[in-house]
């Protein structure tokens, strides 16, 4: 804790805490309301003035798990009986759970979840990789044009991507990429890389070029060097920047809807897609959402401490 | 341990031309310190020889081979930064270990090297550490271990307590000079600091502006600088230079200092010795050591009349600045010995302390008298 001097900086402090205070709830507010209409029942979701107390279900994730049709009469009692509890929620919804043989069919979103994450890891590991190994060379190497390279790969990211998505759409169906995870990867890397190199380059700087000497000096070759001293040291700035990119990856959400629409959908076009069939659940887009946003935060909480230290990089030397 | 020679090494950095034409041996087992300002070159030589450098012209052997178009890893040296750079996410230990598991020494092996090391520069306790943990001048004593415990040709050490607080600094010198005397190794020291280099070296390699001035053992450079270069740069309190001629009546010989501030006896062979080193009546510059202005405060044969203008008590001496017509000459006195500014004293140059430059060229005339 702060030692407290003065009465005026006690005061002082009570006022910033204050602050946070009214920050934190107007930042967490949204994520408080997706998270509660995710477990409330159905009728509860839209009501004005929003519902506060209510008895929380999971009905909701249920019912975004598998696959579901509109009944047109009620379910006889005797097969409601027999249908495991998490079946009956779904009755009780006036819908009935689509079976192959015997088998549930689920629902599309574990598949576009598992779309997201392979995109987003993918690329997340290949434009850090990159990065790194290009930020490695601008900051050790003298090289031809070296501002020119950096600024150039940095103009990359100077147009709204959104003003590319016709030709990037024209291009990706010429080549087959449509739809492809492949050509979400190439896409995510090429929109990351700019940002990883620039931000790897920041904690390059950093590490002094006297460590890699004293390997080279003790007969180690530049990529020894490189693996051994460089990259362990360099640990940090490589957590905060895949943190960076994988979020960026994670919630892209204009591309992937235009790019995909099946096989490689990612999670962020699919969510809303659910509107469509029939009334709009909110509890169950709630639930999608809800979900989707757990590896994001735990991604970012395991990460947390490199993260802090990435937003401020270039601040702290000892 | 090993013979480094440099010949003809040149480098250049774009335009800038940062080593010139440097000549230098450094014999087997010698501990030689490349002195000289910021940017004179002096740690681009010795991360030439390290390897991190390429040069452009020459040749850089050791043990007689070249190895200039080596890389730095077969070189068989070790090199000491001024900060350190232990690894951070290593412990003392491993640092220490790092240079032997290159070479693929068992675990054993490498263990017990350490563990030598260790003993040797008395940080046992300190090895399982990380840097983050260890004090200023405990990181440079691992760095130190970790470029011993190879046992290479050569330590190669760039102002390695440059960066230490100055009472730790006089410590690690006493210990530096301490292990160079037990490993018998061949160390190329580099620094700004004459002291460090005087009490250090066996010879001092003095640099400035990519020239190699004067090598010499430290008495040498210090007694017979070779130019007003080196004669300013070694020595503190700073050597007195002052433009001067000298006037003879007679059998007497005097130097007058500045444009006629003053005079001071001399003996009458100066003329003589200033014909032989070929410099003839001609104005010349005159430097001596604050140790070599003698101060009395009775009037003496020889001594002159001056001014005490400044005193700086250090302690040990005083610094007197004495005021002769328009110039100042520092003398170095007792503590004490002159009392107050303002103060009339008499003043004579000790001639066996006095040097003799070329005005235009700053080289020494080589001229001087007995005694010393």
């Amino acid at each position: 804790m702060a030692v407290v001097s003065s009465p005026r900086k006690a005061v002082f402090n009570r006022l910033a805490i204050v602050g946070v205070l009214i920050a934190t709830i107007v930042f967490l507010a949204p994520i408080y309301w997706i998270a509660s209409t995710a477990f409330k029942p159905r009728e509860l979701a839209t009501t004005v003035p929003p519902t506060v107390f209510f008895t929380p279900e999971i009905t909701p994730f249920i019912k975004l798990f598998v696959k579901r049709v509109q009944m047109t009469k009620p379910v006889d009692k005797a097969t409601y009986d027999a249908a495991p509890w998490w079946e009956q929620r779904i009755y009780d919804g006036g819908e009935r759970v689509l079976r192959t043989g015997g088998a549930v069919q689920l629902s599309a979103y574990p598949d576009r979840f598992m779309n997201s994450l392979i995109v987003a890891v993918i690329s997340t590991i290949l434009a850090v990789g990159f990065g790194t190994f290009t930020a490695y060379g601008f900051s050790r190497f003298k090289m031809a044009g070296e501002a020119d390279l950096l600024f150039f790969i940095l103009s990359t990211r100077m147009l709204p991507p959104i003003v590319v998505a016709i030709p990037m759409f024209l291009m990706y169906r010429a080549v087959g990429l449509n739809d492809t995870h492949v050509g979400l990867i190439i896409l995510y890397v090429a929109f990351n890389l700019s940002f990883s190199v620039w931000l790897m380059k920041g904690f390059m700087d950093e590490i002094p070029k006297e460590y890699e000497e004293a390997a080279l000096v003790d007969g180690y070759s530049r990529m020894q060097a490189f693996f051994k001293i460089v990259l362990p040291e360099a640990a940090t700035g490589i957590a905060a920047t895949a943190v960076f990119c994988f979020i960026t990856a994670w919630n892209e959400y204009a591309f992937a809807l235009m790019l995909t629409n099946r096989r490689a959908q990612t999670a962020p076009p699919f969510i809303p897609s659910q509107l469509g069939s029939g009334l709009p659940d909110w509890t169950t887009i709630a639930a999608g959402t809800v979900l989707f946003l757990l590896p994001v935060a735990i991604f970012t909480f395991v990460l947390r401490k490199h993260l802090l230290r990435g937003v401020t990089f270039g601040a702290i030397r000892k | 341990m090993a013979e480094i020679v440099l010949r003809d090494v040149e480098k250049f950095f774009g335009e800038n031309y940062v080593i010139r034409k440097l000549n230098l041996t450094i014999q087997n087992k010698e501990f030689v310190v490349l002195l000289g300002p910021s940017g004179c070159g002096k740690t681009t030589t010795l991360r030439a020889i390290a390897g991190l450098e390429e040069i452009d012209r020459g040749d850089i052997l050791i043990d007689g081979k070249a190895v200039q178009n080596l890389p730095a890893g077969d070189r068989d040296i070790a090199f000491v930064f001024q900060l350190f750079a232990l690894y951070p996410h290593l412990t003392a230990y491993e640092n220490i270990a790092f240079p032997l598991r290159a070479t693929g020494e068992s675990r054993s092996q490498i263990d017990g090297q350490v563990r030598a090391v260790a003993k040797a520069i008395q940080i046992e306790h300190l090895l399982s550490r990380r840097p983050s943990q260890l004090s200023g001048g405990d990181m440079q004593r691992i760095a130190i271990g970790r470029a011993l415990v190879r046992r290479p040709k050569a330590m190669l050490m760039d102002e390695p307590i440059g960066a230490l607080d100055a009472k730790l600094r006089e410590e690690m010198r006493t210990e530096l000079k301490r292990l160079h005397l037990e490993n018998d190794s061949t160390t190329v020291y580099v620094t700004h600091d004459q002291v460090e280099a005087m009490s250090l070296a066996d010879r001092i390699a003095i640099m400035n502006e990519g020239v190699l001035q004067q090598v010499g053992s430290p008495t040498e450079v210090y007694r017979h600088p070779a130019n007003l270069f080196v004669a300013q740069f070694i020595g503190s309190p700073v050597m007195n230079v002052t433009k001067a001629s000298v006037q003879t009546s007679g059998a007497v010989a005097s130097v007058v200092v500045g444009e006629g501030d003053g005079s001071f006896g001399f003996p009458s062979e100066l003329p003589q010795k200033m014909a032989a080193a070929s410099h003839g009546q001609g104005d010349f510059m005159l430097g001596i050591r604050p140790e070599g202005v003698l101060v009395s405060r009775q009037q003496a044969p020889g001594y002159v009349p001056v001014e005490a203008h400044i005193i700086e008590p250090l302690g040990a001496y005083d610094i007197v600045d004495l005021k002769v017509g328009r110039q100042f000459i520092r003398a170095r006195t007792a503590s004490g010995y002159v009392g107050k500014p303002g103060e009339t004293v008499y003043a004579r140059l000790d001639e066996s302390q006095t040097h003799f430059f070329h005005p235009a060229t700053g080289e020494s005339l080589n001229i001087s008298f007995g005694g010393a």
